[in-house]
């Protein structure tokens, strides 16, 4: 799965706290290009803080942060990183509820994003057929005129991740998809996953063990700020200190 | 470009436009071509009132715009449409000529009586027509453009934000109160004679001037409407409605809401300056804050992210409060009140926003009842 290609996301001895509580402790990690990785770790572990931190919303208080060869992202703010090719799903599954399906993608399609080239769009045929593609993906083609709001909560996150597609992202942040999922949508969602994992990096943040071991990917323990642990899903649960603060409770 | 100004067409901008040509036209037609001895006359002054309507509605319109669609509350609206209405009353003042109180040509009235010598320079060009109007709509753009400028950078938000409008059209109404400000202190500025050489006493004049009011708010919806059924337009929804999502989908949020804003400033700008040629008066008072809040009040009645609604909400309320201040002036203010409560309770989308869901259940019941042909989507 691996195939070690240069570095698309690095993060060294990033640290960040908040009145005092250190959210991230001189966290290290490094996503290689065409990478997909699950995050695991307890709740506080620092999982939607290093999100927050890589796509501008939190600057780090010290550490690099750099994207692709040496863009560095702790300089600049949400909307140039979404651009230069991050993408993020938030971990409450974040729609615009009084659009249709079909306009979420449009909304979320790789097009200019000026105010002046939206005011006066031209949405082409080839717009309209990627966000076709992406829906068949996601296989919410029949729901394409329904409302956001009256999706089901697995449905919402399908959308989310049609959205990420959408973007054309280098990179995709994926928080938390499989909360709140009955087990065939869960399923259902690591199917997704993989199949966007084929031409993109993923970093995946998850609670749920059978999901991630459904992804079968490299899996990194964080715990209070730092990493505890890095290897196969196999070896991290062998690891006596992944036990004691995580797994074992 | 063309699907924007295809944006502005459709079924409910053609009975837009339709009612208010009716409405200009049965206006026009009471008023100077029925006998005054008729029942059916329309008095000039009634005339400006509704006139006035009009104007509230291009607030109210403007208002909707920037918090209907964007979800941006502004409690000071008023100030952009005050500022436009002193931009219009200060070319009305420099038509009085020599015809005022102390019959010097340039100064105004109130100058003379503060014993000033000659014109402050920010009066200079206010005599021409064109400039005034133009100041009408770039001094209420420029404030909007500058306050929204650091407030959405910033990232200033909900109650916050129009607590800071609220404030800056508060600071305005005490500026303006000043007599040293140079226009008119708390006595504003009045005793107009003549727009564009036509006297605006007249019935010919205060007909048009009402026609103008409904051209003009004609013009603003279909500008805003061809906004926000723009791809711009859903984005300012997306704004609205999960702005942390279309942030890191790759939007300045912050240059969106300041495009609305500036734009919706500009709107209440010409609502303002029409405004005054027809009430004939501008002073301080339309800076107060309780001026903005009820704006708001119109549009929610009338129906929040609408646009038709909140022209209706503008009409409908006015109209009430024109009726209720004449029969029982102490009442008014609770019935605002409790108006509002009451919306906020039990319409939370206005009324077209209830108008909306009993046509679309009535359009249910004959798909399901019927079922005869396919319901076309609206």
């Amino acid at each position: 799965m691996s195939a070690a290609g240069d570095t698309l996301l690095y993060l060294d001895n990033v640290s960040v706290s908040f009145d005092g509580f250190k959210a991230l402790n001189a966290l290290s990690l490094v996503i290689a290009e065409g990478e997909m990785r699950a995050i695991i770790g307890p709740n506080g572990a620092g999982k939607t803080t290093m999100m927050d931190v890589i796509t501008g919303k939190t600057r780090p208080d010290m550490g690099t942060v750099s994207f692709g060869k040496d863009t560095d992202l702790t300089k600049l703010d949400e909307a140039a990183i979404a651009t230069l090719g991050i993408g993020r799903k938030f971990q409450k599954p974040t729609v615009f509820e009084s659009h249709t399906v079909y306009d979420n993608i449009l909304l979320a399609l790789d097009r200019p994003r000026g105010v002046l080239n939206t005011l006066f769009d031209k949405s082409n045929g080839a717009d309209h057929k990627r966000i076709d593609e992406i829906l068949e993906i996601t296989r919410l083609g029949d729901l394409k005129a329904e409302l956001g709001a009256n999706l089901s909560h697995g449905q919402k996150q399908w959308l989310e991740i049609g959205m990420l597609l959408a973007q054309d992202p280098m990179l995709l942040l994926v928080d938390e998809p499989a909360a709140g999922m009955t087990d065939a949508e869960t399923a259902e969602t690591a199917r997704l996953l993989k199949e966007i994992a084929k031409d993109h990096s993923v970093v995946v943040v998850e609670h749920d063990m059978d999901f991630v071991r459904d992804l079968g990917v490299k899996v990194t323990v964080l715990h209070e700020g730092r990493v505890l642990a890095e290897g196969s899903l196999d070896q991290v649960s062998a690891n006596q200190e992944v036990i004691d603060v995580y797994l074992g409770r | 470009m063309t699907n924007f100004i295809a944006g502005a067409l459709g079924i409910r901008s053609y009975v837009f436009i339709a009612v208010i040509a009716a409405i200009i036209f049965v206006v026009g037609f009471l008023n100077l071509a029925v006998p005054e001895t008729s029942s059916f006359y329309m008095s000039s002054y009634v005339v400006s009132l509704f006139g006035k309507y009009l104007c509230y509605a291009m607030l109210a319109l403007a208002i909707d715009l920037v918090w209907g669609f964007c979800g941006v509350l502004s409690l000071g609206h008023g100030a952009f449409f005050a500022l436009g209405g002193y931009a219009m009353g200060m070319y009305l003042m420099r038509q009085i000529g020599t015809r005022g109180v102390y019959g010097h040509p340039e100064l105004p009235d109130f100058m003379v009586f503060l014993n000033w010598k000659e014109l402050p320079w920010y009066w200079y060009g206010f005599d021409m027509f064109w400039f005034a109007a133009l100041m009408a709509v770039l001094v209420p753009g420029l404030l909007a453009f500058a306050f929204g400028w650091f407030a959405f950078r910033s990232r200033v938000t909900g109650v916050y934000l129009s607590i800071i409008t609220q404030a800056m059209t508060f600071a305005l109404l005490l500026a303006f109160f000043r007599n040293d400000m140079g226009f008119g202190g708390n006595n504003g500025l009045t005793d107009f004679k003549d727009i564009l050489g036509f006297d605006v006493q007249s019935d010919t004049t205060r007909v048009g001037l009402f026609a103008a009011s409904g051209i003009a708010l004609v013009a603003a919806y279909l500008l805003a409407q061809a906004i926000v059924t723009s791809k711009l337009g859903k984005i300012l929804i997306g704004v609205r409605d999960a702005e942390a999502r279309t942030r890191f989908l790759g939007y300045r949020v912050e240059h969106y809401k300041l495009f609305v804003w500036t734009l919706s400033a500009m709107i209440a700008g010409v609502a303002g300056a029409l405004y005054v040629p027809q009430v004939g008066i501008i002073n301080p008072s339309e800076f107060a804050p309780a001026n903005s809040i009820e704006a708001v009040i119109w549009v929610a009645v009338g129906g929040r992210g609408t646009l038709v609604g909140a022209a209706l909400g503008a009409v409908l309320v006015n109209g009430a409060k024109t009726v209720f201040t004449g029969v029982l002036p102490e009442v008014w203010l609770f019935a605002l009140g409790a108006l509002f409560i009451a919306v906020t309770l039990f319409l939370p989308k206005g009324i077209l926003g209830l108008a909306n869901q009993i046509m679309n259940k009535r359009r249910e019941r004959q798909a399901t009842g019927a079922s005869a042909q396919p319901q076309e989507a609206d």
